[in-house]
């Protein structure tokens, strides 16, 4: 079942839910990459919600002109202007007043959203029987998606991506450094506008399949989850684009696939599970890679301090020291070092009172910087260096136990 | 009106709103000054999963199990955004888009899944609440105000975020000089020995109960709108904390006050026949407020600001 859903063998509505979640999934992830990157993401939780009232006046005036209230093109436009309202509000609360960014965001979907929902009851009590769709903006409907529902979807997603492609060198400068876009003569202020046009565009385009609520999944943890596997601003876009398309498809896919399992909030979790996947194993980044990272620190730590104490005689305690020293074959089960640990140790006593040298001269400031008492000395001075310091330290000596 | 009309019908779901409104707007003016606003934003969206988990687990729609799970959901969020946040190394914004989406998709797709269709327990209700339904039907006039077995009728709703309130004040109040401290000045507050971390925390624990509390009655609509509008109006009124703090309570009052009856009673008025809901209007008019208070409040610029024209 779920293989027909995956190879779109499900039907004609399963079919378009699919492509049109898809197409929204690429567009999404790549236009909220930049607002994740120009560390905004929350903006789009406002936009979102303010676009209700505009679905509800819009469908008021559609039916007030003996339209039909469901026309999709209408609701969406209508959408589309509240958001852009919801916007300059917001931008106004945040450059003409003390309110810092966040609060204008809670503002603006609060009573954007407060006052939408005053109109969906305004709605249901003017007794017109075509409201049922209505409520589905909120949570998407999938359900009765047609043709030109899907054509509208497609070609909106295109448009954004467009869009993206064309403006994405001012936008990436604007998102890492606006002080140096600025100075290079963009129009900052403007560039933040488009970024959100466009996330509006999204948005809006988003409405029908994930629902006004939940669109700001789609275009906050996509970004986030393409942001563990790469440091590269343009790869980060792609990979966004890419887990936020699969994560559409795949959720599309599993909804059709069984009853009762509504597309926005499956496509929502199927990222999360990406974002999981990604938070856990990624490289560099991920959890497990940290903790690996800390496993090899700690051991190169616990030689260090078994070869030293070797060095100078002491008995060694710590438990893990001595398994890690027996595993590496530099000492046996009672603590005594072997041949070749006698060895190392020595050495390692050495390295230590040639940086200990390093670390006194003023000459070696920028070396000893680099002092963390695990880097080997060979590493940041050439064989002549230590062989000098070699010569003020005078010959090894001999150790008693 | 006379109060036969006004106490059954109107006096428990306007106390209760504006109960509600001040609970939720007096952390606000913290939560507004620390730049953590959104935290109300993000609770009211997880509070939906722990309320079908705690409607699953129980099999009933019984109030203290629903107040338990929200409250739980609420933590694990807030533990969650943490993790998140400091695992990946992400800027808490966007952690806390990933972690309010996900949780509230979880909390739609578990409504679906299950059987809710012999309860009222649906999207709907949870985002906009049912303040019009909570009313008093064994007061006859203001006199069962004085009668017990009146009394005892109450809505459960309103003694709870009575008392929810009378915490949130206690908090306040007992902690006033660390918490008003540590929102102005981190640094200074760690220097003379406030632990900030844990007076965060607790802060946002508060906020999450009221909200909790006043979701159970109201809807999250409005916990969002009271907890930003009403303390970012008063902001734009004073640069006192104390005054904010009166300023948000006003605020807050005001827009219950004006929302219910404009909502009960506005529809009528225009010559239409049903009211419209009560939270969107109570969330529209304290957005009016704090229109009218970002337009000529005599504190509504940054200090130092260079006037942009």
């Amino acid at each position: 079942m779920l293989w027909d859903a995956l190879s779109l063998q499900l039907g004609y509505n399963a079919t378009l839910v699919a492509i049109g979640a898809t197409l929204l999934g690429v567009s999404a992830g790549v236009t909220g990459t930049f607002l994740f990157l120009r560390k905004r993401a929350l903006v789009s939780d406002a936009i979102s919600h303010a676009t209700l009232p505009g679905v509800c006046l819009a469908f008021m005036a559609l039916v007030a002109f003996g339209g039909d209230g469901r026309n999709l093109i209408g609701l969406l436009a209508g959408s589309a202007i509240s958001a852009w309202i919801g916007l300059l509000c917001m931008n106004w609360l945040t450059r003409r007043t003390r309110l810092a960014e966040d609060a204008a965001i809670g503002a603006v979907l609060s009573v954007f959203f407060g006052f939408g929902i005053v109109l969906l009851t305004v709605i249901q009590t003017m007794g017109v029987g075509r409201q049922a769709g209505l409520e589905g903006f909120l949570l998407g409907s999938t359900a009765g998606m047609l043709w030109a529902d899907a054509l509208i979807i497609a070609i909106g997603g295109a448009a954004t991506l467009v869009l993206v492609m064309i403006i994405r060198r001012p936008m990436t400068m604007v998102a890492f450094d606006p002080e140096y876009a600025a100075a290079r003569g963009l129009p900052v202020h403007r560039i933040d506008l488009a970024m959100m046009g466009l996330v509006m565009a999204v948005t809006v385009v988003g409405l029908k399949i994930v629902g006004l609520i939940l669109i700001v999944a789609l275009l906050i943890i996509p970004p986030v989850t393409a942001r563990f596997w790469t440091d590269r601003s343009d790869r980060v876009v792609l990979l966004a684009g890419l887990t936020g398309g699969l994560a559409g498809y795949l959720g599309a896919a599993l909804s059709a696939s069984a009853p009762n399992l509504p597309t926005g909030p499956i496509i929502v979790l199927v990222s999360f599970g990406f974002f999981a996947l990604s938070l856990l194993f990624a490289p560099v980044r991920g959890v497990l890679a940290a903790v690996l990272q800390h496993l090899k620190f700690q051991r190169r730590v616990h030689i260090r301090q078994g070869l030293l104490a070797l060095a100078q005689g002491q008995k060694i305690y710590e438990p893990l020291t001595l398994r890690l020293l027996k595993r590496a074959g530099l000492a046996r089960a009672d603590g005594v070092a072997t041949e070749a640990g006698k060895a190392r140790a020595a050495k390692a006593l050495r390295d230590e009172k040639r940086w200990e040298f390093v670390r006194a001269d003023q000459a070696h400031e920028a070396t000893a910087a680099l002092y963390d008492g695990l880097r080997d000395i060979e590493t940041v001075l050439t064989r002549d260096q230590i062989a000098e310091i070699d010569r003020l330290i005078g010959g090894p000596q001999e150790i008693r136990p | 009106m006379n109060g036969e009309e006004f106490v059954p019908l109107s006096l428990t779901p306007l106390l209760i709103g504006i109960f509600a409104a001040v609970a939720c707007a007096l952390p606000g003016n913290f939560l507004v000054l620390r730049k953590q606003a959104l935290i109300g934003d993000a609770i009211s969206h997880v509070v939906l999963p722990g309320i079908v988990v705690a409607f699953l687990l129980t099999g009933a729609i019984s109030t203290w199990p629903m107040m338990l799970g929200a409250a739980g959901a609420a933590i694990v969020a807030v533990v969650m955004i943490e993790a998140i946040r400091r695992l990946g190394q992400i800027e808490p914004g966007a952690a806390m888009g990933v972690v309010f989406t996900t949780m509230f998709a979880g909390g739609v797709l578990l409504l679906e899944q299950t059987d809710t269709s012999t309860v009222h327990l649906d999207v709907e209700h949870a985002l906009y609440g049912n303040l019009e339904s909570l009313i008093w039907l064994d007061a006859v006039g203001w006199s069962s105000l004085l009668e017990l077995t009146a009394l005892a009728g109450l809505p459960p709703e309103l003694p709870r975020i009575a008392l929810t309130l009378v915490g949130v004040i206690l908090f306040i109040w007992l902690f006033w000089r660390p918490l008003k401290i540590s929102t102005f000045d981190e640094g200074f507050a760690r220097t003379i020995g406030i632990r900030t971390g844990a007076l965060g925390m607790a802060l946002v624990i508060v906020a999450a109960i009221s909200a909790v509390a006043a979701f159970d009655a109201v809807g999250s609509i409005i916990v969002i709108a009271m907890f930003i509008c009403p303390p970012a109006a008063a902001r734009m009124m004073t640069n006192r904390l104390e005054t904010q703090i009166t300023w948000s309570v006003i605020f807050a009052s005001v827009s219950a006050i004006s929302g219910y009856v404009l909502a009960g009673y506005g529809p009528l008025w225009v010559g239409g026949a049903d009211a419209v809901s009560a939270a969107g209007m109570i969330a529209t008019m304290s957005g009016l407020i704090l229109a009218c208070a970002a337009l000529w409040g005599p504190c509504r610029t940054r200090a130092g600001a260079p006037q942009a024209t």
